[in-house]
């Protein structure tokens, strides 16, 4: 077991080169709603139980199922309405037990992007060849019902092993070369993009999806009010925008259909979205165009920014 | 680290649909919009848990939320819920009349036998009692003996039957909380609707081995348990989120059908004297408001079922 994980470098906050997104937007805006499945009876894994009661689990179990039975469709239908194209986090057996959501999806060119298969299928104890297959098998398995060569990843459950960024990145480009694997959102290192060092050298980018704007994090975790919720959206936003006059910033609302589309709290959701993209200066966009755009214009800069810092100070 | 066997890599139930065979996957989207009587927009049922917490409860196979934390004898816990059914409750009658909302009443077995003054006044009122099971210490689990569980929702059923002199036909588990059979046996012993699926705002047909179940929408999240002391949110975060789920419904009910506004109210959380006026805050708005009919679970089921196929 290591120290530390070793994927990035050092990089402060200051001084940084300048990023600036398409247009002159301050901030790069995007939602990522995660779409997932929860099975009702999975497997044991030694290392984490999937729920707290024995099966049937109904307070999980069937809160989720609400998200994609009603709430999906809430979300989808507000988004639509503030142009927003989702980026989709998903369990990817989704889309053999609800292709219907898939399909609405994919009229409205949202991004699809890997969360393993079922959210209750973790990563811990997975060989290097199992966690492979399994990656694998959900990049497949987008690819055949989207046509889409799979660029982010998120780890189901958030669970990860020490493989898990080289192994979705060697993946990727076995399947379909540089298009594919090229992002993560599985590190809360920042605000603003940062290249990965991956065994195979792979250009790659972490991209911040944030965990405090996470609506689950929020609710569950927390336990914010909705209306409390709304605002700290705009409070995040307030900032990334103004410090985005200096620097290009990343904000990343990532949602569940089965939190954020709920009857009494999709209203502060609403005026949030309202507020954000009533801003001139804000590239509402996908997970996928900021890494593509990146990883062409910066992520070369941000390498020798990072090397010269670093060897400057003298940083181990 | 161990490592885990192929096997979890194996999806047997990975098929279009849910992966059981409860009830027919289908989004709300898709449905046949229903229509309530007299051109109302929102079926409101607010919902009233009566409970009896024992004091020497065993909490198999968790300690129900709710109930005792303390040693042994968690008297902090146990006079608190008391309150609910002593006084609590009170305000809550008195609300309910002043602002013309038809209540559910979900009763614990136990505290009608326990509190017969109670159980006589929600029975002289002619409201719909739902059983809440045994009392908040038997739940039902994953894993239960069958015929253990069969005799407590038999004796259950059979004493509130008996003591209320209603038929009783709906239903919630303590904590909604299920064994893999609940729906058999509750369908088979004369249920008709119940609340423990939280997974659809409408009502929908729910398989079970002895005939369909009608799954009633009672969300946990706008419970004023899970809300005030789950989430530690106050008593006017509570009647603020109802405000805010009741305008998204009404508005969503104008292009899509019916939709129904259950609240979860317990009194010995909503009933303390800091905390009622934001409940009669919100039956204010809702009693007297033109789109809401105020009605029970029951009636709302049979509408619901009525209007299908």
């Amino acid at each position: 077991m290591k120290e530390d994980p070793g994927y990035y470098d050092y990089w402060p906050y200051e001084n940084r080169p300048k990023i600036q997104w398409p247009n002159g937007a301050k901030v790069a805006f995007w939602v990522a709603p995660n779409i997932e499945f929860y099975e009702l009876n999975p497997p044991d894994n030694p290392f984490r139980k999937p729920w707290p009661q024995p099966s049937p689990a109904l307070p999980g179990y069937t809160c989720r199922d609400w998200g994609n039975r009603v709430g999906h469709v809430r979300q989808m239908e507000l988004l639509e309405k503030y142009g927003i194209r989702g980026s989709i986090s998903l369990s990817t057996a989704l889309c053999d037990h609800h292709p219907e959501i898939i399909e609405m999806c994919k009229e409205r060119n949202w991004e699809f992007f890997s969360h393993g298969i079922y959210n209750t299928r973790y990563t811990y104890g997975m060989t290097e060849a199992q966690e492979r297959e399994m990656i694998k098998d959900s990049i497949e398995t987008i690819y055949k019902h989207t046509n889409q060569k799979c660029a982010g990843y998120l780890a189901p459950a958030l669970s990860h092993s020490e493989n898990t960024l080289d192994l979705f990145a060697e993946v990727g480009t076995e399947l379909f070369g540089d298009e594919a694997g090229i992002y993560s959102c599985d590190l809360f290192h920042d605000d603003q993009p940062t290249p990965i060092h991956l065994r195979s050298g792979k250009k790659f980018a972490s991209i911040p999806y944030s965990l405090e704007m996470n609506d689950t994090i929020a609710y569950l975790v927390q336990k914010i009010t909705p209306r409390r919720y709304g605002k700290e959206l705009k409070d995040n936003f307030d900032r990334l925008y103004a410090e985005g006059a200096e620097n290009g910033t990343i904000m990343c609302i990532p949602t569940h259909n089965y939190q954020v589309s709920n009857a009494h709290r999709i209203k502060a959701y609403e005026e949030a979205l309202e507020y954000i993209t009533g801003h001139s200066d804000v590239w509402v966009t996908t997970g996928k165009e900021i890494a593509q755009y990146f990883l062409d214009n910066y992520y070369d800069m941000a390498m020798v920014d990072i090397k010269s810092k670093n060897k400057k100070y003298g940083n181990a | 680290m161990a490592t885990l066997n192929d096997d979890y890599l194996k999806y047997p139930e990975r098929s279009y649909g849910m992966d059981h065979d409860r009830y027919e996957w289908s989004m709300l989207q898709n449905r046949k919009a229903v229509e309530w009587p007299n051109e109302k927009k929102i079926a409101l049922w607010v919902n009233v848990g009566l409970q009896f917490f024992p004091l020497n409860q065993k909490g198999i196979p968790f300690k129900v939320p709710g109930g005792m934390t303390k040693p042994y004898p968690d008297l902090r816990h146990y006079s608190l819920r008391d309150y609910g059914n002593r006084v609590g409750i009170y305000r809550f009658l008195k609300a309910f009349d002043n602002y013309d909302i038809t209540p559910t009443f979900a009763m614990n077995t136990r505290l009608a036998e326990r509190i017969p003054y109670l159980a006589n006044t929600i029975i002289e009122r002619g409201d719909e009692i739902m059983c809440h099971g045994f009392d908040m210490d038997k739940l039902h689990y994953g894993g239960q003996d069958p015929s253990e569980e069969k005799e407590l929702i038999k004796m259950s059923l059979d004493r509130l039957r008996n003591l209320t002199g209603q038929d009783i036909t709906g239903w919630i588990s303590p904590a909604k909380n299920e064994s893999e059979n609940t729906p058999d046996i509750l369908a088979e012993n004369g249920i008709n609707h119940f609340c423990d699926w939280v997974n659809d705002d409408m009502p929908y047909e729910f398989n079970t081995k002895n005939g369909m179940l009608t799954a009633m929408p009672l969300p946990t999240e706008l419970d004023d348990y899970f809300i005030i002391n789950n989430n530690l949110h106050s008593a006017e975060d509570w009647a603020d989120q109802v405000d805010d789920a009741f305008e998204f419904l009404l508005q969503e009910s104008k292009s899509s059908g019916g939709r129904v506004l259950g609240l979860n109210i317990h009194p010995w959380v909503l009933g303390q004297p800091h905390r009622i006026q934001y409940l009669e805050r919100v039956l204010e708005k809702l009693g007297s408001h033109a789109d809401v009919w105020s009605t029970s679970a029951v009636s709302i089921a049979n509408t619901w079922k009525n209007q299908q196929n």
